[in-house]
């Protein structure tokens, strides 16, 4: 019965890797379902009396654009029908990514680094380390299920609904850990894992999305359309989640099929060579070669995120509400809510860019702390080149990503209202919000330059930042303590005209602090193992 | 003229009472490390003895806290680019992006160090069988060396800096990597190298330094430090031997019948065979010290002191 293609000492394994996944399922699951209540209770917190939930419903469901994003819309004025259709599509990508990483993190990484045959040696059968990955993506994603679940009961939605959506984002983060399955024994590295099993979530995204927005059925070829077709608060439907169920299955056959016809450290197909010969010639092009996948990423995902706001068009007085939550956020200008809607989605949009910008600095760290600088410092390359032509993509790139947050909002406006004109204003309205974002940037910089474990401090700053944004008037922070923040120097553009003062004053404190930054990384050991 | 000052014209490198400290550890403590132009200098230690620190020191990676460290007249690490220029340096831990593959690293780090041999590139990566199209994160530990090697030793440097650089590879490869080391000083190139591969310091190395606990414990030729050890020596004599325990420099003598074993400082060699001598000799057997024992000694002083 201990046959060595058994799955003996999977329970073991499993133990194991639950062991080192606790912090990592923790911060995915409780993110995930806060994802979701917090869309209750900021919908509760929109909308004051049904009235306005009505006209909200009314203009959302016309808009193909929010339809695209989010899904079909149903029973949206309702509380329920809010939540599910505002986080039922990101809260599915958001499991299916957690079970991409914990697959790849139990398979195709362990293998990489070797780890995996120490565990192979052991008494235990040649299924057990796929059987266990199977079983910790099997856990997290009941956990998220019943926990989502729970979490939107506790709150008070309708118990039925509120299963239907738990039971969609436990069943999607399911395919997509099928998914991954299979790709991790396609090929040998854990980064094309990832790649292919992002190709196919984001595939599965588009469908749904052309599907909802036309008749249907395109829909019907996704899993996240699979989950959204529980009609979570909206008459729930139950037999799709069959779908979901046979889908996981047929994936997890798959995936131990073709892992019996490869070897144990390389994928059914082989891997593909790099070239010979290299064309990289320099600290910048090495700098880029290393960073534009998320250069790119970034960018597009800006726009995208850029399209979202955009696309609310000029609707905003019905789809905000009339509460005092919305007034203060969006109307504190005194212009036109529409404007102070864009002002505060541009800084919105920077403070999402500005995770590109903190962690394109720390890209540095990551170079160093990995061993791989010490080689390229041996050369004859000096080390403030080397940092430069980092800091150089950096800058670049977050002029990119905001702006493109800016064109998509322009272009999503444009789009739903007919007015060309706003392409150009909105994208000029939200690049100066590109400086504060390069402030937290310089301010990753010198903290890396003094202590590379410092350059944590990043997040810090923009953790704070959007603090002072979201809550500032409502915890009434102190003034001087607001001030801080980059972002409430500047003129809210589009609600007010653009002043140059601030903009310079931001520019040359980034100078002083970027200077100082190479001043102190200069000083320093280079941190080695 | 200047050439009076013959050790620091002629030395490569030029370390004396080198201290790094680690916040509260001392890594190094008052180190001392010559290599003179032209020869393959050996650097030993046991693990964590401070010998890689003592590379990164000299590639201007970690600042020294005190001490005079000079690499080709000049300080590493204010001069640290422009000395970077004239060496080729090989980690102990090789590190390389994942998604580039070999070749590419080695055009990159060639270009950087201000160009490569085309020739000899091509020549290394056949003589060391690299694939140079596969991705770096498919490499084992020994291919990544190669990686390093094949661009540490087709760029034109006049020092090679190794840090345990064949810890990875098979003995074949060893091989290879003894015969480009000896072509590379041919040129008159200076090498120093770190290793723990006793066999392979003997049959490249002019000089070693031993280091231990961030201190330089010994320096000299082979033939020199030899000369501080001791030789075992196993007799077979006519009639049984008396009073060799009085001599000097003698150890752990064992006298059963007509035949006598001991240690004796390499030294105090001759002495010791005359008063054998005395006794008839019939059989000897003598056996030079091992590198292995120099180390061992060096390296287990700690311990039996």
């Amino acid at each position: 019965m201990t046959g060595s293609t058994g799955s003996t000492g999977a329970l073991t394994v499993l133990r194991f890797h639950l062991r080192r996944d606790r912090m990592m399922l923790f911060w995915w699951i409780t993110g995930n379902v806060l994802l979701y209540y917090s869309q209750a209770v900021s919908t509760d917190g929109l909308y004051t009396t049904q009235a306005e939930l009505d006209r909200a419903a009314a203009g959302m469901e016309s808009n193909a654009a929010f339809i695209a994003m989010a899904g079909p819309a149903r029973a949206l004025n309702t509380l329920g029908g809010q939540v599910a259709w505002q986080a039922a599509a990101f809260g599915a990508i958001v499991a299916a990514l957690m079970s991409m990483f914990l697959v790849g993190r139990h398979t195709r990484a362990e293998e990489e680094s070797g780890r995996d045959e120490l565990v192979r040696a052991a008494a235990i059968g040649r299924h057990a380390p796929l059987a266990a990955t199977a079983l910790v993506v099997v856990i997290a994603n009941v956990l998220l299920g019943v926990l989502l679940a729970m979490s939107l009961v506790s709150y008070g939605l309708p118990a039925a609904g509120s299963w239907a959506l738990g039971l969609a984002a436990g069943l999607t983060g399911l395919v997509f850990g099928g998914v991954a399955l299979v790709a991790a024994q396609l090929v040998e590295s854990t980064r094309a894992a990832y790649g292919i099993t992002g190709a196919v979530i984001g595939v599965a995204y588009a469908l749904r999305a052309i599907g909802d927005v036309g008749n249907g059925a395109l829909s019907w070829l996704s899993p996240i359309g699979w989950g959204q077709y529980l009609r979570p608060y909206a008459e729930e439907q139950w037999w799709p989640a069959l779908l979901s169920v046979v889908a996981v299955v047929v994936l997890a056959v798959a995936a131990v099929m073709l892992f019996d016809r490869r070897d144990i450290g390389s994928g059914v197909w082989p891997a593909r060579p790099g070239p010979a010969r290299g064309s990289l010639g320099s600290a910048s092009a090495l700098a880029w070669r290393l960073q534009r996948g998320s250069v790119i990423g970034w960018t597009f995902g800006m726009l995208l995120g850029g399209v979202a706001y955009g696309s609310i068009g000029d609707d905003v007085e019905d789809l905000l509400g009339d509460s005092e939550f919305s007034k203060d956020m969006f109307a504190s200008a005194g212009n036109s809510v529409v404007d102070s809607f864009y002002a505060t989605s541009a800084v919105m949009l920077a403070l999402i860019g500005s995770g590109f910008a903190i962690a394109s600095v720390q890209r540095l760290r990551g170079e160093e702390g990995a061993g791989f600088a010490e080689g390229l410092l041996a050369t004859a390359l000096p080390r403030w080149r080397w940092a430069v032509a980092h800091l150089v993509v950096t800058l670049v790139g977050t002029v990119a990503a905001v702006l493109a947050g800016g064109l998509g909002m322009g272009l999503g406006f444009a789009l739903v209202t007919g007015d060309g004109s706003a392409v150009l204003r909105l994208t000029g309205a939200t690049l100066p919000y590109a400086v504060p974002v390069l402030l937290l940037a310089a301010l990753t910089w010198l903290a890396y330059g003094i202590r590379t474990r410092w350059a944590g401090v990043g997040w810090l700053g923009l953790g704070f930042c959007f603090i002072v944004m979201m809550f500032g008037e409502l915890l009434q922070l102190p003034g001087w303590l607001m001030d801080v923040s980059p972002f409430q120097h500047l003129a809210q553009t589009p609600a007010e005209d653009f002043r140059v003062v601030p903009v310079v004053v931001l520019l040359a404190i980034i100078a002083a602090l970027s200077w100082l930054g190479m001043a102190a990384l200069r000083r320093r050991d280079l941190v080695t193992n | 003229m200047k050439r009076c000052i013959v050790g620091s014209m002629d030395s490569v490198i030029d370390i004396t009472g080198l201290v790094k400290r680690f916040g509260h550890t001392t890594a190094l403590d008052g180190l001392d490390l010559q290599v003179a132009r032209g020869e393959v200098h050996g650097f030993l230690g046991p693990n964590g003895s401070g010998k890689s620190t003592t590379i990164r020191v000299l590639l201007g990676l970690l600042r020294a806290d005190a001490g005079r460290v000079s690499l080709f007249g000049q300080d590493p690490w204010r001069d640290a680019a422009a000395l970077h220029r004239r060496l080729a340096y090989v980690p102990g831990e090789v590190n390389l992006w994942p998604n580039l593959s070999g070749g590419e690293v080695i055009d990159l780090l060639g270009r950087l160090r201000g160009g490569l041999d085309e020739k000899r590139r091509a020549v290394l990566i056949e003589r060391f069988e690299l694939d140079p199209t596969k991705k770096s994160r498919t490499y084992s530990k020994g291919n990544r060396q190669k990686v390093a090697l094949v661009a540490a030793l087709s760029s034109d440097v006049e020092l090679l800096i190794l840090d345990e650089p064949t810890s990875g590879l098979d003995p074949l490869m060893e091989a290879v990597f003894t015969d480009c080391v000896d072509e590379f000083r041919d040129e008159g190139s200076s090498v120093l190298l770190s290793s723990h591969i006793l066999a392979e310091v003997e049959r490249l190395c002019d000089r070693v330094s031993i280091i231990r606990a961030g201190r330089t414990v010994e320096s000299g030729t082979l033939a020199d430090l030899r000369h501080l050890t001791r030789t075992s020596v196993s007799a077979e004599l006519v009639e049984s031997p008396s009073g060799l325990d009085r001599l000097t420099g003698v150890h752990d003598l064992v006298v059963e019948g007509a035949r006598a074993t001991f240690e004796v400082d390499t030294d105090h060699l001759g002495a010791a065979l005359e008063a054998l001598g005395r006794f008839g000799v019939r059989t000897l057997t003598s056996q030079p010290p091992t590198l292995e024992e120099l180390f061992l000694r060096h390296y287990g002083e700690d311990v039996s002191s």
